[in-house]
């Protein structure tokens, strides 16, 4: 018997068990424990409390005029608002994040500068902090390239068309926010392809585009779904970067345009907590409000966890 | 670049691939724009040609014909839409109004000092009404006071305590999940921890104002409801699973060649994670604290909820307490655009973004440094 075909590094009871050791794995277990015990306890008081808000009207309906009233209130234009601007990230992330993935993977020296700028660059990214987002969001995409629009396009108009918040540039500051996840998650699903079928394919003539075109990319793209999964279910949390680019608490009807300003779950939650005219009798609202955002985020994390279970346990079968 | 001679017989792959180059650059660019589009916007401030005192030259009414529109313009503080819908009569009006204005303001002499400058912005100033030297933070005013350290202060007492906080427990839970917990309990209790990870921060910020508000002035006993402590507590909750993933990855990496070793010579789970592999893993650990730092020093929704948002210079944890992240967020919706107050709100955002780069990279150039020595790089 060697270390090699012996159980995993000695079970928990095979161990010399001192006093010392006894406690302090103790009191790292009781930090585990602590950690959970908050989760729960969160969650648990949201989903206590929330439980009797929900229901189906108040999903499917709510007018911004009875958003305060109990009986009366409903979240449909703050999911639908928060819906659309992820949806229309994930429509400028994933294809820039898939990408930059692929140049890292297939294309890019390992350890040249440049390449190790592009992985600083992405590391840098994931740590900015979400109200510099904002900021980036009103400084550059409103200010410089909406205001250059409307420069361009509608000079004659004194009211700002494009220079101004909008479901647009949200959507635009978000992708730029959530592209680490989706490059990250990528590469993993690239590199767990494993050398053998690229070469297969380059050793029966198929050059490189055609590689990564047909066999690369359809073997990763549960790894893709699972990274524009995961940075949907990051942007659709975020509430700093929509502050001051497009999200807002009134609005009479859904966006209907590119340029239309839009109402969100965690923005209505900020706006229910901090400026409610009855806090006691909007509670209910609030607990229920947050309750969807919290089954909508784990929602999206539930599916991308399965997802890469599945591809995980598919790849065991195969190699 | 790796095509060799068949550059001229497959075009499509050279632009394929020079393409896909171009795209990739995206990255560096995005952070570059962030940097300097932030920056952008503050500069006026950083170069000291803003002007922001109460009492302000004024131009007579007569010589409005001798100013360039431009000039008028800027005078009146419009933009440019606005200035092209007023017609003549209405500007002439603006400018009498400026006059009335500057003969009413407030007979101070600190009206016409220009708040903008450095000295203003960092050092304790005498303002008339206080009864000493002060740091103060109040744009809202007749005389705008933009000093940003009860800001830096607000900020710093917040993150420290969830530093304080989450470290302990985060690392604790590291060293337990990647060294002495049994395997099978491992997969339940990683995907959990980081399912606190899926909590978004305005959820973190309503729990914290909400419930853990009124529980901890029960047990503590403490005046204000909202303070740094409430808010650091909540931080370290949000910092507390960047902490914990980090410093397990780079736990985990440490080869189990170092454990086994040390178990074969007798040692017990314990004394092997702290004596052998926590050693080798603390430039791992040292990046997840310092990457915990600048992710709790930038979260906006939790602090801007629970920490009170009145800012006053105080040493202690239990004050009501302001941040910068959260000065900018509740600010800026009300600053006049390009004014002042907007570009000293730009210039903290620019500040905060610089300190989070340089901690992002002190922490990746260390994690890079562990990994090649761990992988025998070095």
């Amino acid at each position: 018997m060697n270390a090699a075909n012996s159980a995993p590094a000695r079970g928990f009871h095979r161990q010399r068990w001192d006093p010392g050791s006894f406690c302090f794995t103790g009191l790292t277990g009781l930090a585990t424990l602590l950690i959970l015990l908050i989760l729960a306890v969160i969650l648990g008081n949201v989903v206590f409390h929330g439980w009797s808000g929900l229901s189906l009207r108040f999903v499917t309906g709510g007018t911004q005029a009875d958003m305060f009233d109990v009986d009366k209130a409903g979240v449909w234009p703050m999911i639908f608002g928060t819906a659309a601007r992820v949806i229309l990230m994930t429509l400028f992330v994933i294809p820039v994040g898939v990408i930059t993935a692929i140049y890292l993977h297939e294309y890019a020296y390992g350890q040249s500068l440049l390449t190790r700028f592009i992985r600083g660059a992405v590391n840098n990214l994931a740590g900015v902090p979400s109200i510099v987002f904002g900021l980036f969001g009103l400084g550059f995409f409103i200010s410089f390239v909406g205001g250059s629009l409307d420069t361009v396009f509608h000079r004659d108009n004194p009211e700002p068309i494009w220079g101004k918040p909008a479901i647009l540039w949200a959507s635009l500051t978000l992708s730029v926010m959530t592209l680490p996840v989706v490059i990250v998650a990528t590469e993993e699903a690239l590199r767990a392809i494993g050398p053998g079928l690229r070469e297969a394919s380059l050793a029966l003539g198929a050059t490189k585009l055609q590689t990564i075109a047909r066999i690369v990319l359809p073997n990763a793209l549960p790894g893709i779904l699972t990274g524009g999964i995961l940075a949907v279910s990051r942007a659709a949390g975020e509430v700093a970067p929509i502050l001051f680019t497009g999200a807002a608490y009134f609005m009479a009807d859904l966006p209907g345009s590119l340029t239309d300003q839009f109402m969100d779950l965690g923005y209505h939650i900020f706006v229910l907590s901090t400026q409610s005219p009855n806090v006691e009798k909007t509670r209910p609202i609030l607990y229920a409000t947050v309750l969807v955002l919290l089954l909508l985020t784990f929602a999206l994390n539930l599916v991308a966890i399965l997802i890469r279970a599945r591809m995980r346990r598919s790849r065991r079968a195969t190699h | 670049m790796g095509l060799g001679r068949g550059y001229r017989a497959r075009p499509l792959e050279w632009v394929a691939e020079k393409t896909v180059f171009l795209v990739s650059l995206t990255a560096i660019l995005m952070v570059f724009l962030i940097f300097l589009f932030v920056t952008r916007e503050a500069m006026p401030i950083l170069l000291g040609r803003m002007n922001s005192a109460a009492v302000q030259e004024t131009i007579p009414v007569e010589k409005m014909e001798s100013l360039a529109p431009e000039q008028l313009q800027a005078y009146l503080g419009l933009s440019r839409q606005e200035f092209a819908a007023k017609d003549k009569e209405t500007l002439k009006l603006l400018m009498e109004i400026k006059v009335e204005a500057a003969a009413e303001a407030p007979d101070d002499k600190d009206a016409r000092v220009n708040t903008t400058e450095w000295r203003y912005l960092l050092g304790p100033y005498q303002w008339t009404g206080y009864p000493k030297p002060d740091y103060i933070w109040q744009p809202i005013s007749a005389i705008h006071k933009y000093n940003i350290v009860p800001l830096v202060l607000g900020s710093l007492k917040a993150t420290v305590v969830a530093l304080l906080f989450a470290v302990p427990l985060a690392l604790g839970a590291a060293i337990f999940v990647s060294q002495l917990c049994p395997a099978w309990l491992k997969e339940w209790v990683k995907p959990a921890i980081e399912l606190l990870a899926g909590v978004p921060s305005v959820v973190l910020g309503f729990f914290a104002l909400i419930v853990m508000a009124t529980v901890l002035q029960r047990v503590f006993g403490y005046e204000s409801r909202l303070n740094a402590f409430v808010a650091g507590i909540a931080l370290g909750l949000a910092s507390l699973p960047v902490i914990f993933s980090i410093a397990e990855d780079a736990l985990t990496s440490v080869p189990r060649s170092y454990t086994e070793a040390a178990l074969a010579l007798g040692s017990s789970r314990w004394q092997a994670a702290w004596q052998i592999v926590l050693p080798a893993a603390i430039p791992g650990v040292f990046a997840a604290v310092v990457l915990g730092f600048g992710r709790a020093i930038g979260e906006t929704m939790v602090v801007l909820m629970a920490s009170g948002n009145a800012s006053i210079m105080s040493a202690s944890l239990f004050d009501s307490t302001r941040t910068i992240t959260a000065t900018i967020a509740a600010e800026l919706a009300e600053a006049v655009f390009g004014g002042h107050h907007y570009r000293i709100l730009f210039l903290l955002g620019a500040v905060l973004f610089v300190v989070t780069f340089l901690s992002n990279l002190i922490a990746d150039l260390v994690i890079h440094r562990l990994k090649a020595r761990l992988e025998g790089r070095r």
